[in-house]
Formats: structure tokens, C-alpha cells, sequence
């Protein structure tokens, strides 16, 4: 099969990243022919301005290196203008004449800085901003000359001030408005960044519009239409950057500010497609970086003929790569009409923050001084996450709202040692991790993973890692794309996957695999237990669970040790037990010469140590002894923890046990995505704490309070009141109904408490408290489900099923 | 080379994998999803996980007990892992499994986990 030709005009970061993301998904589909004007290779453009503050080098910022276009077998004319396509015979024409022809092309032209046309805009010694030859010619004037101008007090000129500040030169800020950062602060965070580089050896002349550059040959000062001067022996001008569109145009594509571009990212002519910024799509261009990145996967995606990504625009944010300056914001931060301001302001910390709220979500955000909470504001813009329950503590940040992850974890990981371990599970120290970022250029956790194998393995550390290629990363780079692949087998998230199961009727995984364009043949260990359980989810009692697919504790329904032996559980319903199950608990364990009997945190009885061969004889005797599996091992409803409650407590206010009892007898053996538990307590005194679990009951005189998205976990966070309801029945179906949401909209792995917050209290309210016709639903579905999983896997093994797991298939001797 | 009878290829389930009982400790069987068959010694090299008992995608396996994954074809564990869990010489005729034993490249089996 011959391939086709794809020619990338453009040999910048939005253009390549497009070419490796088409390398990953099909990488010998095309021909692949590399156009760039420039004579390097790719580099990263966002870091010119540490390059310029001396606090890197060139050659710290390339991307990718010549060695890596012939690895990949691209062809790279470098230095190579190309100033026409023909459109009708399909090729390209660069200046030298040097002709390609294509059957589809990307262009990626970038932007062209805007220079003021002003009288002398073209002396010696005036500079744009905007690529290696700017930077070099910056830093030899710095050399030469002491007083600078920079023209445009927005995030570009800033950076370029502090650059020449650094390399010794006298700097003024010259701004035609009266406040910084116009499009990224508002006026208050403007004045506090305005104070704070002014004593930083700044200085700044605003609402100062330009007339001329003056000077002879090279610039020897600037004239504002106010008729003031200024002396200067080199002007930067940084005021913005215009979508470079002469080709396009010349083309006969569409243009408006930008090359339009589809939610593929294709031009007005389907075989050629546009990224980056030269690209308008839906009304924006975008000159940061975490769209361009979007932007590269979505179009590499339709290149390859996946068809399934689609680009919606992106929410983008900002940070100043000015040292030690401690500045976020994105979104709406001015407001309107519609919307609501929330405020915080200490003038002797220097501390500013401003949140933009509109019909009870986060739209803006302007944090200085104390951004430790970016992210997470971020976070909750993009999931347009409801705030109304978090409301009154949300401007002290994610630390005073509970929290299950790490949110507030940035300010400490910024502080720590490179000695800290930030990886429990593979050691991997806080140093190895930041370096790996720096020198292999990594911008994704999968990339990190892949590299450091920090955050691989139980994930506990993943917010962690992802604070630490923010902080490490730094500049306007959007730290963790909110749209991440299930893993390196898939550009899907868990939720198109899930939404591709039930919306195309797909059965098994083989189907999956085929439908979605898996890249591998079958998938990994992270994919495949997920898969399985969002089929088993989506068609109870028709799919076939995969055992291969499951993790070995669930495939050997017991939990597997650190030395390879087993221990096993067996349900104890509510906590409750008698003599004769004690007893019989005690046979077996002196029967299977238990090294360690132990009682749960749960309420339940530990036998560790079991060789894997006397697991089916030992449950065959449980099960004899009337007990079932205490599914402790498994991704699953583990205990209903309770208290004693009006049968014995002088406090208990209803049978808090026998309804505990109850709840494990609707609930055991439900698959959830990761591990549910629940508690029920008989009075407010909450003796079974269940106001940490998956879900609570706490029983009060006149009835019922359910509490929500507990976790006694990694991080502690206490649930959250959903509703309070007057009988058992009604537990019962709240309970059903809440564990349904869960298991058929979190994602695998995501407990409760990351998904409650993820998502909303408001939404599930929405779903189970104000629509009772969805929750009598949801608690259908759940029953039905259980129809399908309430069968002792135990017993199943005891008989016999999958007898081959547990005996070794020969023996050796000698 | 000792070439032994241990068993049939229908004996390991797809993507799964049987364990061999020997005095000098267990070595694991795989066999993916194209029906390859590859034996390893049952012990990851990072803390002793028992490598049979972890899940098999294309031709490595990933252990259990820490996530590391390990090339089926030569035991080494995948970057940035640095280890190897050893092979053994393992061939299918006509459905039936022979192991070549002693080991090929593995080093000395150890009577017993360190951990």
C-alpha cells in the first residue's frame, strides 16, 4: 500500500505535537514532509523568557532535536518559506522552489508579533519578542546598550522586561492603559503586580500611547502622543501577536481573524487542516500553549481516521513566568451583569483573590500572592462543578472544603526537599521527578508515569505528581488536560468509553477494542479491569465477565499479601455473630493453620497467611458453616459497620443494627468502581462513624439522615448530608439509587468522595432527592443487577469454577 | 538441556498463566492472547511479587503486588524498571508444553522470599 503524503507547514510546537500525536495513533499511515522557516529544529516557545532571564539555555528548551524527524522518518525542510499552495494539483511551493505535493496538509503558521507601525519601527535596535533570534538579539544588546523600552505592559512584555532587568539593563514598562495585564488581572491585581515589579527595579509609564521610534539608524528614544519622550537604546515591542494567515489567505481558505477551522480542526478546504495559533475556531484564537496541545491531539486523531475526538475550545489559563511573582487567573475575572463577585483581600500579605461566579458555578478567577488553590478553582470551572454546598468556605480553598486528594497539597510540595519520597509505592523522590520533567521535556502524568513510574502503581500520590509538573512547569502551560486518556492503550476517557458501551450496544471487549481503535491488542493492566466492569455494569447478567481481566484479588476472591499468601474474610452481616460462627471461624483456622486471625476495621474477622491451594477446601468449609464471601478484597461493597442501637444503647434511637443488617443483605455482592462501604449509627453520637463512609445512616429520633461521599482513606473527608428521610424503606431506596449513580457514572477507581466532589453534591441531589421517578429508577436497576451478582463466588470456587487458578498445573521434584 | 513434559496448552487460560511447582521455587507459565507461551521465574525482581498471578497484556505481564511490568520474551522489567525475573526455554508440539530446565538465563533460584 503506498502511503499518503501529509505535508506540516510549520515546524513549531503546535505543528509537531500534532505529528507525535499522529505517530502514536498511526504512525505508518502517512508520508510526512516538515516545512519550517526556521533553521532549528522544534523548540519550546514558552520558555524564551527563562532563556532571556539567563535561567536557562537554548539548548535546555529544544523539543525535538533533527536526530528524531529522520528516527521517524519525516522529511524536514528547515529554513524553508513556503509561499504558495495550490490547492487544485494539491503541492506546496516554498521560496527556493522547492515543490511537495500532499494529500492532506496542516498548517501551522503561528503568529507574527504585532509591530506598532509607527514612524522608525524599523531602526536598528528595535525588537520583537518572539522567537531564538529576538532572544539572541536581546541578550547582545544587553551587552552593549543599558536603557530598554518595552512596549506593552501585558503577560509577553513583562516577561520580556524581567529578561533585560536580569541581564543588568535599565527597564521601562511603556503601556497604553492604566493598569497591567488588562487581559489577565483585573485593576486590583493589576496595582498589587504593578507595586511588587516596581520594587523589583520596574518602571512603568502608563496610559502612554506611542507616536515614534527615534533615532537616526539605531533607536535612540520613543515619543508618546502626549509629546513626552523617553531615551532608549533598544525598544522591545511586546503588544500582541496577530494569526499569521497570508498563506491561507493567498490559499483561498477562509480566514477571519485567524484560518477558521472546524471542531476537527479542518479549513473551509476539508484535506487541509489548520492548528496553533494561526487558527480561529469558533470565534477564538488562542496564543497559549494547553490549547495548542488539545488542539493537536484532536486534529492527529481525525488525521489517522478515528473520528471520534472532537476540539469544543478550550478554558485556558495564566501564571507569569516572572520569578517568585505568584499570579493565576482564567476565565471571566471582570464579571458582568450576571454575575457575582467573591472577594478576598489582605494588603499586608499582599495576598488577592477573586472568584467570578455566575448561576452557581465558577467562571473567573484572579488569585496573587497565594495561588496555591489555582488549580483547583481551575478544576472546578472546567467540570462546571456546582458550588452551592462548598460556597461559604470556597474562597479559603480547597483545604477548608474537606478534600479526598491533594488539592491543597501544591504550597507543600513546592517547599519539600528533593529527598522527599512522593512515590510510596516505587520510591521515587520528589528531585527524580522534577528533573525527569526538566531535562525529557515531559507535560503529562502519563508521561511522568511512563518515565518515573511515580503515581504508576496505586495512585495515591497522582495529585502529588501533577502539582509537580505545575510548579516545575510553571508558565502559562495548563497543567493536566482535563480530557486524559483511560491510559496509553486509548485517546478515550473513561467517560466517552462508558458513554460508546451503552450508546453503541458494545457486548464484549474484543468489540470494544475494535470499535474505539484500541492501540493495543489487548489492552493493559489499568484498561482491562476497568473494562470489564463498565460492561458488567452496563448489561448485568448478559456480559461474561473476564476473569483474565480482573485484578487477583478479585480473580481469586481473597486479598493477596506482601509474601504471595492470602487472606480471607468471610461476611459477618452487620457486625453481628454468635458463638457457633466463632467457633466454626475458629475450626478452620486452626484447619488451614492460619498464622494471623485479626479483627477488622470493619467489624470483621481477618484470617492472613492462606497458601492459595487451601483457598477453595477452606471456603468450601465456610461456606458449610453457613458464611459467604466478605468480598474484602474486591472493588465491591465491602462491611455495613454499626453501632448497637435501641436494642441495647441507652442513647439508640431505632434498631441501627438490624437495619445495617438489612443494608448488607440489599447491597453484598455489588461490583462497584472502587470500594463502597457503609455504616449506620443509632444515634447522632455516631458511634459506627458514618459520617465517613461511602454512605452513612445516622438514625434520629423522628427518622433517617443519609449522609454521602465519606472516606476514611488516603485523606480524611467527612461526608456530606444528602437528605433525611422518615423510614427503612426509603434507605433502602436512597441507598440502592445513590450506590446505581455511583457504579453507572464514576469513573473506574474514583471512590465516592473525589466523584462527589467531581461532579456535585447539587447533581446528585438533582438525581436522587428532587427526582424521585430517576432515583425509583436508579434503585430498579440496582435490584436488578443484584439479581445477577449475589452469588457467593466462594461457594462457586469451592465446587470447583476455575479450579486451574489455584493448583500448580505440574510438579517438579529434585 | 533437560527437557520435561509439563503439561498441555489448553491447561494455561488465555492471557493467564499456571504455575510450575520445583524444588528451587515456582516458575510461571504464560500464554497471551496469540497462544505464545513464555516461563519466567514466578518472582518479580522488585520486591518477590508472584509474577503468575498478574494480568497478561499483549506479550508482557504487569505483577501484582506493585504494578512493575515485565517483558514475557526475556523477564526484563520495562523501563524505568530496572531488573530481570529470568526465563526458562519452553516449547508447544502438538499442544503438549516442555520446559527446559536448569534455567537459561535466570540467576539461582532462592529457597526462599527475602521479604
Amino acid at each position: 500500500m503506498t502511503r499518503e503524503k501529509l505535508v506540516l507547514i510549520g515546524n513549531g510546537m503546535a505543528g509537531v505535537r500534532t505529528l507525535e500525536e499522529l505517530l502514536k495513533l498511526a504512525p505508518d499511515r502517512y508520508e510526512i514532509t516538515v516545512f519550517g522557516a526556521e533553521p532549528y529544529g522544534n523548540y519550546n516557545r514558552i520558555l524564551l523568557s527563562p532563556v532571556l532571564a539567563s535561567e536557562k539555555t537554548i539548548d535546555e528548551i529544544m523539543l525535538n532535536d533533527e536526530q528524531w524527524y529522520s528516527d521517524n522518518g519525516i522529511t524536514l525542510h528547515k529554513g524553508r518559506d513556503v509561499v504558495e499552495i495550490d490547492r487544485v494539483r494539491r503541492r506546496v511551493v516554498a521560496a527556493d522552489g522547492t515543490t511537495e505535493t500532499y494529500d492532506r496538509l496542516i498548517l501551522a503558521t503561528g503568529s507574527d508579533p504585532f509591530i506598532i507601525p509607527v514612524p522608525g519601527h524599523d531602526l536598528d535596535g528595535v525588537l520583537s519578542f518572539r522567537d531564538i533570534h529576538d532572544v539572541d538579539a536581546m541578550l547582545a544588546a544587553s551587552r552593549e546598550y543599558r536603557r530598554a523600552v518595552v512596549i506593552g505592559g501585558g503577560l509577553l512584555g513583562l516577561e520580556a522586561a524581567n529578561g533585560l532587568l536580569k541581564q543588568g539593563m535599565e527597564v521601562c514598562v511603556v503601556h497604553l492603559l492604566d493598569t497591567l495585564m488588562e487581559r489577565q488581572l483585573d485593576p486590583v491585581a493589576a496595582g498589587l503586580l504593578q507595586r511588587e515589579l516596581e520594587s523589583r527595579g520596574f518602571r512603568f509609564l502608563m496610559s502612554r500611547q506611542t507616536e515614534a521610534i527615534l533615532g537616526e539608524e539605531r533607536v535612540t528614544g520613543v515619543r508618546f502622543t502626549d509629546g513626552s519622550e523617553i531615551e532608549a537604546d533598544l525598544v522591545v515591542m511586546a503588544v500582541g501577536i496577530r494569526p499569521n494567515i497570508t498563506l491561507a489567505k493567498a490559499a483561498g481558505l477562509h480566514c477571519e481573524r485567524g484560518v477558521v477551522v472546524s471542531d476537527t480542526l479542518q479549513t473551509f478546504d476539508p484535506r487541509i487542516y489548520a492548528v496553533g495559533e494561526c487558527v480561529q475556531h469558533r470565534g477564538q484564537t488562542y496564543g497559549l500553549v494547553a490549547p495548542l496541545f488539545e488542539q493537536a491531539k484532536v486534529c492527529a486523531n481525525h488525521l489517522a481516521e478515528m473520528g471520534i475526538a472532537r476540539y469544543a475550545g478550550s478554558v485556558t489559563s495564566t501564571k507569569l513566568k516572572v520569578t517568585g511573582i505568584d499570579l493565576f487567573s482564567a476565565g471571566d475575572f471582570n464579571g458582568d451583569d450576571s454575575t457575582e463577585q467573591m472577594v478576598f483581600q489582605d494588603a499586608a500579605r499582599g495576598v488577592y483573590k477573586k472568584l467570578v461566579i455566575r448561576e452557581g458555578h465558577v467562571v473567573g478567577v484572579v488569585l496573587y500572592g497565594d495561588t496555591i488553590d489555582g488549580a483547583w478553582y481551575f478544576q472546578l470551572m472546567r467540570d462546571a462543578t456546582e458550588i452551592g454546598d462548598i460556597r461559604e468556605h470556597l474562597l479559603f480553598g480547597q483545604a477548608h472544603v474537606g478534600d479526598s486528594g491533594h488539592g491543597d497539597d501544591k504550597a507543600r510540595v513546592a517547599a519539600m526537599p528533593d529527598s522527599t519520597e512522593i512515590c510510596g509505592c516505587n520510591g521515587v523522590c520528589k528531585g527524580e521527578i522534577v528533573k525527569a520533567i526538566a531535562e525529557k521535556k515531559l507535560f503529562t502524568l502519563e508521561d511522568v508515569r511512563a518515565h518515573t513510574k511515580a503515581s504508576a502503581s496505586c495512585g495515591s500520590c497522582t495529585g502529588l505528581v501533577e502539582d509537580l509538573i505545575a510548579t516545575t512547569l510553571g508558565g502559562d502551560y495548563s497543567q493536566t488536560p482535563s480530557r486524559r486518556p483511560m491510559c496509553p492503550c486509548t485517546e478515550h476517557t473513561h467517560d466517552e468509553v462508558r458513554t460508546a458501551i451503552v450508546e453503541q450496544g458494545i457486548r464484549t471487549m474484543p468489540e470494544l477494542f475494535e470499535a474505539l481503535a484500541w492501540k493495543t491488542p489487548d489492552g493493559c493492566h489499568s484498561c482491562r479491569p476497568a473494562l470489564n466492569y463498565y460492561l458488567l455494569c452496563a448489561w448485568p447478567g448478559e456480559y461474561q465477565d473476564d476473569n483474565q481481566s480482573r485484578y487477583i484479588n478479585e480473580r481469586a476472591h481473597g486479598n493477596i499479601q506482601k509474601d504471595g499468601t492470602y487472606s480471607v474474610v468471610p461476611r459477618i452481616w452487620g457486625g453481628i455473630t454468635t458463638p457457633n460462627e466463632l467457633r466454626a471461624i475458629a475450626d478452620v483456622a486452626d484447619r488451614y493453620a492460619v498464622p494471623t486471625v485479626k479483627i477488622t476495621g470493619g467489624q470483621r474477622i481477618d484470617l492472613l497467611g492462606v497458601k492459595k491451594e487451601d483457598l477453595p477446601r477452606m471456603w468450601g468449609d465456610l461456606s458449610a458453616a453457613g458464611f459467604v464471601s466478605g468480598h474484602a478484597y474486591g472493588k465491591a461493597l465491602r462491611t455495613v459497620k454499626t453501632c448497637v442501637g435501641s436494642e441495647w444503647c441507652r442513647f439508640g434511637t431505632q434498631d441501627s443494627t438490624g437495619l445495617g443488617i438489612q443494608l448488607e443483605q440489599m447491597t453484598w455482592g455489588s461490583w462497584t468502581p472502587h470500594k463502597f462501604k457503609m455504616a449506620v449509627s443509632g444515634c447522632p453520637r455516631n458511634c459506627a462513624e458514618a459520617t465517613i463512609k461511602d454512605l452513612g445512616v445516622v438514625c434520629v429520633d423522628s427518622g433517617y439522615e443519609l449522609h454521602i461521599g465519606g472516606n476514611g482513606g488516603v485523606k480524611v473527608r467527612a461526608t456530606d448530608f444528602l437528605c433525611k428521610v422518615d423510614t427503612e424503606a426509603e434507605v433502602f431506596e436512597y441507598t440502592g439509587a445513590f450506590m446505581q449513580l455511583y457504579r453507572e457514572e464514576a469513573r473506574y477507581l474514583e471512590r465516592t468522595a473525589p466523584w462527589v466532589e467531581r461532579v456535585g453534591l447539587t447533581h446528585i441531589k438533582a438525581c436522587l432527592v428532587e427526582d424521585a421517578g430517576q432515583r425509583k429508577a436508579l434503585h430498579a436497576r440496582f435490584l436488578e443487577s443484584q439479581r445477577h451478582a449475589q452469588h457467593d463466588p466462594w461457594k462457586a470456587r469451592a465446587e470447583g469454577v476455575d479450579a486451574h487458578e489455584f493448583t500448580p498445573m505440574h510438579r517438579i521434584a529434585g | 538441556m533437560n527437557w520435561i513434559e509439563v503439561g498441555r496448552l489448553d491447561d494455561i487460560p488465555r492471557l493467564g498463566s499456571r504455575v510450575i511447582a520445583t524444588e528451587l521455587g515456582d516458575i510461571a507459565v504464560f500464554r497471551n492472547a496469540a497462544d505464545e507461551v513464555f516461563a519466567l521465574r514466578d518472582r518479580c525482581p522488585h520486591r518477590g511479587g508472584p509474577l503468575s498471578q498478574g494480568i497478561v497484556h499483549g506479550r508482557r505481564v504487569t505483577c501484582p503486588l506493585h504494578n512493575w511490568v515485565i517483558e514475557l520474551a526475556d523477564g526484563e522489567a520495562v523501563a524505568p524498571d530496572v531488573g530481570c525475573a529470568g526465563t526458562f526455554e519452553i516449547r508447544e508440539e502438538a499442544g503438549l508444553l516442555y520446559l527446559a530446565l536448569p534455567a537459561v538465563s535466570a540467576p539461582a533460584l532462592p529457597a526462599a522470599m527475602e521479604d
